[in-house]
């Protein structure tokens, strides 16, 4: 059955190693809904999170496939209550606003911030799961929200720890020095 | 988590090529020290202007590495492949950039599809030009990503070394692949302080896994028990130099082997425990006893459409034991009950011992019966016509005998490949060459070509289609040019036979656009100085198969054959194998 899944993969830091994943999805005909990549606590291996609606007999083939790639270390798929992940969003309202009614109590309930504000419009920022960000955009529209920008996902996996000792061996091992 | 099997040893190997003091030269003469340091004497390729530095630089080392100059650098990837898989060494290629580097994409997937080691160097503008539609640039490295098993792109002359150390490395090691080292032509003129120091491991990568004895010793428990076990060998075997393995295991418990397309060779074809091949125009027995045998026996090999026909009905009733060097094919196609993720040779030489002796003679009887079956219905008319037009297999037949089967057979695609898979018999291991997984036409002829200058001391018979010759023949050229002394067979039916053949049987004998009005095929060959005949009278074939053999050097024989024949058995494409059809 489809679903959303989170898949994380390690990487090295190479030119052109977000291509090389994600054709493998499209060769598949699989949407990536987000994609979130940032250096590790290994210097020089790199951690991408790609959210899709796939199922998992799928996603364990393109996995196998990516893992395939000369400069990747791992991939994984994961279910939802394998990760503990966070997804961040920002609202840009009209300044206006302020002045209306509850829009104290929803910055409150949200545990919203408030990052900056200007005679014409302030941005709040949120941190939370999709339904989450989505529940307070929902809550701001009559306000006159301007914009909402969400990123990608962060996810960290309950049981990597042998994994990520491994990385931190690995990161002992010289990587080529190639220029990209 | 699992962590991705051991790190790899060090081979002794890498030291011996590893140069001594370094020294300042140009980045191309580093890329041509780098291939000598690789043990590389022989060059397939093109040059063009994003190349130039380096053919120049090749010019000083003539005597050392042995460039081939194609007609097309399409040729020059087959050629490669053709290079690699008689001779054992991985074949290199030279392009330049733009329309040479494009010129390599199909053989490029053609090896990447077949498992076949390459290493291709293309030229490419200067780094300053990256990116702004140059002349000539094209993003090589975005186009091949998909279908090369790695490639990197050079912008410095000391990264040279580095890259193509890696790329030999990458190209052989594990499941085998082709790679591209795409240099801008201000790494190939700028200097670097040279030193060459061969790859024997990259952090990220684990080619050879480490065998698991546990899964072995399941297996092994599995075939014990079974009591119609069956094995399919594949390409794997041969990649992996299992072949002496393959036999044993075979032989220990009598266990029938099929081969898939690839894996022809593996296993010699007149071995009492070989049964045939497997496949849409596979053996008949082979495909049936698919949907009988309780305990299959995979290795080597990946479950192509090809071989499984429709998936849902595809050995139900069997265990699936899968030797797998590539962890991507485990399950990829088929469910493995028993999955050893491993090198064929070793897991089959860790599996042997553990293997009990037994003999399953009824069962292999069912093959035979089945064999007998074929043999009435298709093969003997197949192979010993008495009238009519000459016949495909016939003239395979003849080439088979004269040739002892020890020739390294290099097909083409379509009805004559099938024709010549079915019925050459085959006796040493890697004698086999075609374009498997992707079946690209025009592949035997520059394919054909490199065999023949990998394995000199080899026969080298091409047998080609009039529709396949007629997409590198150009390649005449460099035949000619280079001396190489293979034999060309042309089964001209004057058709693309095998479309023809499924135009008549699903597409109610609309023949749309196959028909072929064909050029002269002798003369042309009298153009590039080949010597040729055609026959088109059974009275004389067999005296001109000797005759092409028998003469010095290149030569080619047309034999115009049956137009309308078609290749039996068939597999419908898609349809389960108890939907094959003997007529
Ligand atoms: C490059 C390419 N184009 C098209 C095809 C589709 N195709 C497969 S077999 C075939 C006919 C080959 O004709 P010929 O070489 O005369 O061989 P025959 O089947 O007649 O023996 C064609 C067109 C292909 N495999 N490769
Ligand atoms: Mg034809």
């Amino acid at each position: 059955m489809q679903k959303e899944y989170t898949v994380t993969v390690y990487t090295e830091d190479r030119i052109g190693i977000t291509n090389r994943i994600t054709v493998i999805f499209t060769r598949r005909g699989i949407n990536i809904t987000s994609l979130t990549t940032a250096e590790t606590e290994v210097p020089g291996v790199y951690k991408f999170v790609i959210t899709v609606l796939s199922t998992r007999d799928l996603l364990e083939k393109v996995v196998g496939q990516i893992e395939r790639l000369i400069e990747i270390h791992r991939a994984f798929v994961h279910e939802e209550d394998e990760v503990v992940y966070q997804e961040l969003a920002l609202y840009k309202i009209s300044t206006k606003a302020l002045h209306q009614g509850d829009i104290e109590k929803i910055i409150r309930d949200n545990n919203a911030r408030i990052l900056t504000i200007t005679p014409d419009y302030f941005v709040l920022e949120k941190t939370g799961h999709q339904q989450e960000l989505i529940g307070m955009l929902q809550k701001l529209e009559p306000y006159g929200l301007i914009e909402y920008t969400k990123s990608g996902r962060v996810a960290i996996v309950k049981w990597s720890r042998r994994f990520h000792e491994h990385l931190k061996d690995l990161s002992l091992q010289e990587a080529d020095n190639l220029k990209d | 988590m699992q962590q991705k099997d051991v790190l790899p040893m060090k081979s002794e190997d890498s030291d011996k090529r590893t140069a001594a003091a370094p020294e300042i030269i140009t980045g191309a003469e580093a890329v041509i020290r780098s291939l000598i340091a690789e043990d590389v004497d022989t060059i397939f390729g093109y040059p063009g202007g994003a190349i130039m530095p380096i053919y120049d630089a090749l010019y000083d080392f003539q005597d050392k590495v042995h460039h081939i100059l194609v007609r097309h650098e399409q040729g020059a990837t087959h050629a490669a492949q053709g290079y690699t898989r008689a001779g054992g060494k991985t074949g290199v290629v030279f392009a330049t950039s733009g329309p040479g580097a494009t010129n390599l994409v199909t053989g490029l997937a053609d090896a990447y599809m077949d498992s076949t080691p390459m290493v291709c160097i293309t030229g490419q503008v200067a780094a300053v030009l990256l990116g702004t539609d140059a002349f000539q640039e094209t993003d090589v490295i975005g186009i091949t990503t998909p279908i090369t098993k790695w490639n990197i792109q050079v912008t410095r002359p000391e990264d040279i070394p580095g890259a193509i150390a890696k790329a030999f490395y990458v190209a052989k090691s594990g499941r085998p692949g082709p790679v591209l080292v795409d240099i801008t032509k201000n790494a190939q003129v700028g200097k670097l302080d040279f030193q060459y120091k061969a790859c024997d491991y990259i952090r990220s990568y684990k080619p050879v896994p480490v065998l698991d004895i546990e899964q072995v010793k399941k297996a092994a428990e599995v075939i014990n028990s079974a009591k119609k076990p069956y094995i399919l060998a594949g390409h794997g075997i041969l990649i992996s130099g299992a072949e002496k393995e393959l036999v044993a295991l075979s032989e220990k418990a009598q266990i029938p082997v099929a081969s898939t397309l690839l894996g022809l060779s593996a296993m010699s074809t007149s071995h009492a425990n070989y049964v045939g091949m497997l496949g849409m125009h596979g053996n008949y027995g082979p495909n049936i006893n698919t949907l009988e045998a309780d305990v299959i026996i995979a290795i080597g090999m990946r479950f192509d459409d090809r071989v499984t026909g429709e998936v849902a009905s595809y050995a139900r009733q069997a265990k699936i034991i899968h030797f797998e060097i590539d962890k991507a094919e485990i399950n990829k196609i088929i469910n493995a009950d028993v999955a050893v993720h491993a090198d064929a040779k070793e897991a089959l030489t860790a599996l042997l011992p553990l293997i009990n002796k037994a003999d399953h003679a009824e069962w292999l009887e069912t093959f035979r019966a089945a064999d007998r079956k074929e043999e009435e219905m298709v093969t003997k008319k197949e192979l010993y016509p008495t009238e009519g037009q000459l016949k495909m297999a016939e003239v395979v037949r003849l080439i088979s005998e004269q040739t002892d089967g020890r020739a390294i057979l290099v097909t083409d695609v379509g009805q004559h490949q099938m024709i010549a898979s079915r019925y050459y018999r085959f006796k040493d291991p890697n004698t086999n060459i075609t374009s498997g997984g992707m079946g690209t036409m025009g592949f035997s002829l520059p394919a054909a070509m490199g065999a023949k200058v990998g394995a000199p001391d080899k026969t080298v018979v091409a047998v080609i289609g009039d529709g396949c010759f007629q997409m590198t023949l150009q390649e005449l050229g460099t035949i000619y040019q280079t001396q190489i002394g293979v034999k060309i067979v042309i089964l001209n039916n004057n058709f693309l036979g095998m479309v023809r053949q499924w135009q008549q049987l699903f597409f109610d004998k609309r023949y749309s656009s196959t028909e072929m009005i064909n050029p002269d095929f002798v003369q042309i060959a009298k153009g590039f100085y080949v010597p040729g005949r055609k026959v088109t009278e059974r009275s004389e074939i067999a005296a001109a198969v000797k005759e092409m053999l028998d003469t010095p050097g290149a030569y080619l024989l047309e034999v115009v054959v049956e137009q309308e024949d078609n290749v039996f058995p068939m597999v419908p494409a898609g349809a389960p194998l108890s939907a094959i059809r003997l007529a």
